[in-house]
């Protein structure tokens, strides 16, 4: 029987009065209904990570939250060794009204973001210069790879005779924060193109501008924005160390004042302000990453 | 020294003198000539290892890490089609296809090249959104839409399945009568190499064994007859001994 010929046939049933009790089967009035397909989300494979939610990352936190507010309640954690959760709101709130708070916040933000600036335009930079040049790696790579090796901390006194104690020398030092997670990732990302890629630019005669647009910083994008990611973090990590030397205004200068008249809230107002910060600017280049990276096929999705 | 030099020589398209290349790894070729006329489609049939990639390499100035000698004179406008589509992931199907031309058509063009390889209406796609076959396919676009006069393709076909190869030896057909560059096809499908090209080059152990022009007559039954007589010459040259019935029944 050859296709067209296969019609399903309805039969008409003219004496049929109803349908019978108990039996499932009701004759067409009109026309059949239409077949009822339950469709659902089948998921990920059996390696998969599986389906995520929103603010699934909030769980670890959240339990930690909830350990401490306890804690703190039942009197288990001492409020001199550490202070309730919600202290941090209500002394958060207490600066704010005298001022503090957001005088210390703005010029704390203005320091990282100028080091942001300064430290990632300066990785990109370099990155670019070693990355995609044999004769540029070797002047400045084997450079940054010795910078790397030695402590920030054993370069501040240096860095005090050289840039002083002023804002320059904080900035400065942000700036290198910064500017070591953007070099190495971006450097990492761009001798890591794909050689195909190369052939292919080579064999459709794309000058080195052209090669620049349309291979290399489309595929090293991956690698800059994971620098970018480390390099917003590293910002505000750097306050920390920049802002307890010679300083009179900052959050970091806020928590060691605190901590020399043993003011535990204010030193906890402080660490909850680097979270927030840095979670927030994570937040931020994880936004831009999904904006800019959306071509990507990856065990997360 | 190698020099590939843009140039005409005696009508030829593609000329190429006494080439040889050498590897540390795999490859060699050992002493090869070869001409390629305007618009002529020319397979180059060999055993693995036998030099075929090379050749096509060293003609598309993708042989840097070799080391040789001789003259190959190739046309201005070449473009490679790979064995993978190697679209760039980043961009959409319309700027993989147009991303290396100039002028204010380009996009035109771009939609027109998607259109006739069946895939207009997809500009916006990205190419992981693609089979295997399609890939191709845009592939084959981005590789004509700059009219090349002469296209390499390297083992184009030879990831494909082989439903999806027989569908894409008919576009190729149309669209080198439609474009009509020359073309260098790289494979070691025999039946492929008869049904695609005008001449077919057999190549072994980096030399050149054999040069057949395929002229097969119209008549249904005497083409029949002469395609398995040819396929069994060319399975001869790459070492494969077969029946002459084996090689019918594979045919038909």
């Amino acid at each position: 029987m050859s296709a067209k010929t296969a019609t399903i046939l309805h039969p008409e049933f003219p004496d049929y009065a109803g349908p019978a009790p108990g039996l499932g089967y009701h004759r067409p009035k009109a026309s059949l209904p239409e077949p009822q397909v339950a469709l659902q989300e089948r998921g990920t494979g059996r390696l998969g990570l599986g389906k995520g939610t929103p603010w699934g990352w909030a769980l670890g936190p959240l339990l930690v939250l909830v350990y401490w507010s306890l804690g703190s309640l039942t009197g288990f954690i001492d409020s001199r060794i550490l202070p309730a959760p919600w202290v941090a709101v209500t002394t958060g709130l207490e600066l704010f009204e005298e001022g503090r708070l957001q005088a210390n916040v703005a010029i704390s933000t203005l320091r990282a973001a100028e080091g942001l600036v300064f430290g990632v335009s300066a990785g990109l930079a370099f990155a670019f210069l070693s990355g995609l040049s044999l004769f540029g790696g070797y002047v400045f790579d084997g450079i940054i790879q010795i910078k790397r090796a030695i402590p920030m901390l054993a370069l501040i006194p240096f860095f005090i005779l050289w840039f002083g104690i002023g804002e320059t020398m904080k900035v400065t030092m942000i700036s290198i924060l910064v500017f070591v997670p953007v070099y190495v990732q971006t450097h990492n990302a761009l001798r890591g193109i794909d050689l195909r890629y190369v052939e292919l630019a080579e064999t459709m005669r794309l000058n080195y501008g052209q090669f620049l647009r349309h291979i290399v910083l489309p595929g090293a994008m991956p690698g800059i924005l994971l620098g970018l990611r480390f390099a917003v973090m590293a910002a505000w990590v750097g306050l920390v160390v920049v802002e307890q030397v010679n300083t009179t205004s900052g959050i970091g200068y806020m928590v060691s004042l605190a901590r020399n008249y043993a003011q535990a809230d204010v030193m906890l107002v402080g660490l909850v302000l680097y979270a927030v910060l840095g979670l927030a600017s994570d937040y931020a280049v994880r936004l831009i990453e999904r904006r800019t990276l959306g071509w990507r096929r990856t065990l997360a999705q | 020294m190698s020099g590939n030099v843009s140039g005409n020589v005696s009508g030829a398209i593609v000329s190429i003198r006494n080439v040889v290349r050498r590897f540390t790894l795999k490859g060699v070729l050992d002493g090869v000539d070869l001409d390629i006329s305007r618009g002529e489609f020319v397979a180059l049939l060999g055993r693995s290892g036998s030099g075929k990639s090379t050749l096509l390499r060293a003609i598309a100035d993708l042989d840097h890490e070799a080391i040789g000698s001789g003259e190959i004179y190739v046309p201005e406008r070449i473009s490679v089609v790979f064995q993978d589509a190697r679209l760039l992931p980043w961009k959409t199907l319309l700027d993989n296809v147009t991303f290396a031309l100039k002028g204010p058509d380009a996009r035109e063009r771009g939609r027109r090249a998607l259109e006739e390889v069946g895939l207009g209406g997809r500009e916006t796609s990205l190419p992981q959104e693609l089979s295997g076959g399609e890939q191709q396919r845009v592939a084959l676009a981005r590789s004509l839409v700059g009219e090349p006069e002469l296209l390499l393709a390297d083992e184009p076909f030879g990831a494909l399945d082989a439903l999806t190869r027989i569908k894409m030896h008919v576009l190729v057909k149309r669209l080198v009568s439609v474009h009509q560059p020359a073309v260098l096809l790289v494979t070691h499908d025999v039946d492929e190499a008869i049904v695609l090209s005008d001449r077919i080059v057999v190549l072994d152990q980096g030399a050149i064994v054999a040069d057949i022009c395929v002229d097969l007559p119209e008549d249904a039954g005497e083409r029949l007859e002469r395609t398995a007589d040819l396929r069994r010459r060319l399975l001869a040259h790459l070492g494969v001994e077969t029946a002459a019935p084996v090689a019918d029944t594979a045919l038909s």
